[in-house]
């Protein structure tokens, strides 16, 4: 399956760039193992916000093909 | 709950006037029923923890934007009577004194258009994906959290027993 990531202002600064397109084989990935393989031996804030197609989640959401995974700080808008 | 409060969010980069905005939405639907309009103008200010700030920028996520201020105005609606909702927040480049946020909610009695505006500024700026960055003498740096409202606590708690006011 593929997964695009997005990162967000610090987030995306930390990372060195605004997105990543992730393939892999098989049907079983969590945001926590997505995150392992964008940042290896990097471990994710621990204030790190999570969306999935533009919801809200935790590491432990299992991902499917074709989803929109998004890694951002704390928001501050308003 | 209310019937069919109308909701109108705009993410935008260009400067606006809130008092302006606010009056043209007015023109555009009936406001007969309306007994009080509450407005929140949330704008720039040019210093934040100990630094001056000349600029700041704002990045956010286009689409989860919109989708959960509008969900946050929805929540507002269901919570309080009220007749209708309009939202501006900007993005990109601002300046001291600028707009950032307009929240304006009209509806037929001042409580309930107060306890709805507070509500949707304090979640919005909990929940839409903005991020500030300021430029400061000392040089650009993200701000890393919002000031919080004192009063957010009690507002949510209000919220939650004013549900059938």
């Amino acid at each position: 399956m593929n997964v695009k990531i997005r990162y967000f202002a610090s987030m995306r600064d930390r990372m060195g760039r605004a997105e990543d397109s992730v393939t892999v084989e098989g049907d079983t990935l969590t945001i926590a193992d997505l995150w392992k393989k964008v940042a290896p031996g990097q471990p994710l804030p621990t204030s790190t916000l999570i969306a999935v197609n533009m919801e809200y989640t935790d590491a432990s959401q299992k991902l499917k093909n074709g989803d929109e995974v998004a890694f951002f700080p704390p928001v501050t808008g308003g | 709950m209310s019937d069919a409060t109308a909701i109108k969010v705009i993410v935008q980069e260009e400067p606006f006037d809130p008092y302006l905005v606010t009056g043209e939405h007015q023109a555009t639907f009936d406001a007969n029923k309306c007994g009080g309009i509450v407005t929140f103008v949330g704008t720039m200010r040019d210093y934040n923890d100990g630094h001056t700030v000349s600029t700041m920028h704002l990045d956010h996520y286009p689409g989860m934007t919109e989708k959960h201020i509008e969900r946050v105005c929805q929540e507002a609606a269901e919570k309080w009577e009220v007749i209708d909702i309009l939202v501006v927040h900007r993005y990109g480049k601002i300046m001291p004194s600028d707009a950032i946020v307009l929240v304006a909610v009209w509806s037929a009695h001042r409580a309930n258009a107060f306890d709805a505006c507070r509500f949707v500024i304090n979640y919005l700026k909990e929940r839409a994906p903005f991020w500030k960055r300021e430029a400061t003498p000392a040089g650009e740096r993200w701000v890393e959290h919002n000031t919080k409202d004192p009063a957010a606590e009690a507002a949510s708690a209000a919220a939650l027993t004013k549900r059938s006011a």
